[in-house]
């Protein structure tokens, strides 16, 4: 099955609550998480077995060694609403995934990962891999999982702004001149 | 705040609420003149804005259903989105970075100065650098652009550091933090900057002008205006004496009114003002509304744009702190040497995960999309901008058949980039690449333009009626009480981000207007 990120602990420890709140942890769901589950994916319309194939094409079209099946997860979540507002979208989801299992001989998910990819490669550009590319360029990346994997630091609002928080931290450049960047305001001056 | 009737012939109608519009209508109250402001978007505030670029996108853009074609990369990638500007209450001042260059004087006549160009649609502005000096002057003042008026330059964050070092090693001599309209202290009632790093949803503290946090409260104060948000304007009316009577416009439940007007002027960005005009057509304009010179929606131009990414092996966290941080202005010259004639800026830019993924490499996919992604906290980012050459083929028309949610037809914006915009995009992509190179960078990423956001154009300024829409006032050469109040106006684009010489133009224009308005000429 899917291979499970070895940092999962540590992930967990600092984005939990979040992933905790996105994703369900009931079951009837997602079950791509041997042999620690502590996140699952519920979902509304699509089957298990689709999920599962959605997600792993979103992981070849889509490639991050290191980032979680969590964050992917979001990906199908999203995948799967559109599924439940549309059935054209459930369709296509569907058929999909049918038709990479028919391409793989049966179980696509089986394949070794070259077989998957040159499955994939071949669906490149057809309404199924575009759906899931347009989709996941936006979920993959606008979440605060994979905004801690990626180091992205989110709403700044709400931490008070970078002013006292290193907007300009960084030493391995030598700093302007006060003439072409000055000084911050500061209050007490 | 005023409330006009819909029968009041008395007031000034202005359609839409950014840079120009907004500007003007507070310029007109300050005069005591009576302003009806129609804002097709809602009314969102400090408070309401989100540093999240997905949802301040569905927050402010203007989302309705818009149309491009022509051979611009744009046309295929967003093709229903071939501009990134705003429909809510202050317009694309809420999303604009905040650099404020003036317009440079031989950049207002490059007929003269660049000679006929092949494919382009050159003519010199009515008016000259020297005709707006001392309305730039009250623009930068009022804005509070840094580095004029003894306001002090805003500090460098880390993507300008990266910036500086790389130009200072090229050998470029004018790099610095920027002429911005951003508070580099507290001025005008309005805080100083944050350094949120999310200038492009709205600024939550304030720092940064935009009509909604400063032209508009004090156009309120004055009792003058009459703000209408959710007011989307779907045609201009014409009397028989060739006059316009007024507006229809679709309210917040889609319920159309008539309202009058003394004067009306049109602010809706260079997308949606000769959409306008091209949708107010009648026996007496058949072409559309002060289009008898057929320039209407002709000649639109978006700047040449593009960018680098250069990425390197310490992290430069390139989100944290102003958006556009800092400017090399050295080739925005006319050095035809180069290969192309006009010029271009380099301003840094920074885009969160997000968006970055949405505009890195639009469409691409595997392995060296994510590879690329994977190095996002070790980017610096700058964007490019410069002059592109209007031609009369880039236009803005209304689609044969697609209407929007209120019957109207919609937009479609055609494109082609001129053999000068390309030349003049490879020779800035090659100097960012080496801007980046001599700061250490490890490889760099060209960037294809993102949707347009600078608009200009579409109702062009002329001194001679045939050629143009509007005089050097911006008073229409058809109607005298028809004003296009918005970058449309701009003759030609030159380098340098539009928002100041706009809202210079309705500073100016707001001067006009009440002085025809005094003599009785309109």
């Amino acid at each position: 099955m899917l291979d499970l990120d070895l940092t999962r602990r540590d992930f967990l420890k600092t984005s939990g609550s979040v992933l905790m709140g996105t994703l369900a942890t009931s079951t009837g769901v997602l079950g791509l998480l041997a042999p620690s589950q502590t996140w699952a994916l519920e979902l509304t319309k699509l089957d298990k077995a689709t999920g599962q194939i959605l997600l792993q094409t979103t992981r070849h079209i889509f490639p991050h060694a290191t980032l979680d099946d969590a964050v992917y997860a979001l990906v199908v979540k999203d995948l799967d609403a559109a599924a439940a507002g549309d059935d054209a979208v459930a369709k296509l989801l569907t058929d999909g995934a049918a038709a990479l299992n028919a391409d793989a001989g049966g179980d696509w998910l089986a394949a070794n990962n070259d077989k998957q990819f040159s499955v994939i490669e071949k669906m490149a550009g057809n309404d199924f891999f575009e759906k899931i590319k347009g989709t996941a360029v936006v979920s993959l990346y606008n979440n605060e999982l994979a905004w801690a994997h990626f180091g992205y630091e989110g709403d700044a609002w709400k931490q008070g702004g970078y002013l006292t928080r290193g907007f300009d931290d960084l030493d391995w450049l030598p700093d302007p001149p006060a003439d072409a960047s000055p000084a911050a305001y500061s209050a007490s001056k | 705040m005023a409330k006009y009737d819909l029968d009041d012939d008395g007031v000034v109608v202005i359609i839409g609420s950014g840079a120009g519009g907004g500007t003007l209508a507070n310029e007109l109250c300050q005069k005591g003149i009576q302003v009806v402001l129609l804002e097709a978007g809602g009314h969102e505030s400090n408070e309401s804005f989100v540093n999240d670029e997905w949802g301040s996108f569905g927050q402010i853009s203007w989302l309705d259903s818009r149309s491009s074609s022509g051979s611009w990369r744009v046309g295929k990638d967003f093709n229903g989105l071939p501009a990134w500007i705003c429909k809510t209450v202050g317009g694309s001042t809420t999303h604009w970075a905040g650099a404020s260059l003036r317009i440079q004087d031989h950049e207002f006549r490059i007929k003269t100065e660049y000679g006929d160009i092949d494919g382009a649609n050159l003519l010199d502005w009515p008016i000259t650098l020297k005709d707006l000096e001392p309305y730039y002057d009250k623009a930068e003042y009022k804005m509070g652009v840094t580095r004029t008026h003894g306001i002090p330059g805003l500090p460098g964050n880390n993507n300008f550091k990266v910036m500086h070092a790389g130009a200072t090693k090229l050998g470029y001599k004018n790099c610095h933090t920027g002429r911005m309209a951003i508070n580099s202290k507290p001025r005008d009632g309005r805080a100083s900057c944050l350094q949120l790093g999310f200038c492009f949803q709205g600024c939550k503290s304030g720092a940064k002008w935009s009509t909604l946090v400063a032209e508009i409260p004090k156009a309120e104060a004055t009792g003058k205006l009459d703000l209408r948000p959710k007011s989307h304007v779907l045609k201009i009316e014409q009397d028989k004496s060739g006059k316009v009577s007024g507006v229809i416009y679709a309210d917040a439940d889609g319920n159309q009114h008539m309202q009058q007007a003394r004067a009306v002027c049109v602010a809706g960005n260079s997308i949606e003002s000769p959409r306008l005009l091209l949708n107010s057509e009648n026996s007496q304009s058949p072409d559309g509304l002060a289009n008898s010179s057929g320039q209407v929606g002709k000649n639109y131009m978006r700047h040449m744009t593009g960018s680098v990414y250069g990425t390197f092996e310490k992290p430069v966290h390139m989100w944290r702190g102003t958006t556009m941080a800092g400017i090399i202005t050295d080739e925005s010259i006319n050095d035809p040497k180069r290969g192309f004639v006009g010029g271009y800026e380099l301003e840094t830019l920074a885009l969160g995960l997000p968006f970055m993924a949405a505009f890195l490499d639009p469409g691409s996919w595997g392995h060296d999309f994510t590879r690329k992604m994977d190095e996002y906290s070790h980017m610096a980012g700058m964007w490019i901008v410069g002059e592109d050459m209007p031609q009369e083929s880039n236009a803005v028309s209304l689609h044969a058949e697609n209407k929007d949610q209120h019957g109207m037809p919609t937009p479609n914006v055609h494109f082609d980039d001129h053999p000068n915009d390309i030349a003049m995009r490879e020779h800035a992509y090659q100097q960012g690449s080496a801007i980046y190179d001599a700061a250490g960078a490890k490889e760099n990423y060209l960037v294809p333009p993102y949707p347009s956001t600078h608009n200009l154009g579409t109702c062009r300024m002329s001194a001679n009626a045939d050629d143009g829409v509007c005089n050097a006032h911006g008073q229409t050469h058809d109607v005298s009480n028809l004003f296009i109040s918005d970058g449309s106006q701009f003759t030609t684009g030159a380098a340098e981000n539009p928002t100041l010489t706009i809202v210079t133009l309705a500073i100016r224009q707001a001067d006009y207007i009440a002085k025809q308005m005094s003599e009785k000429a309109i």
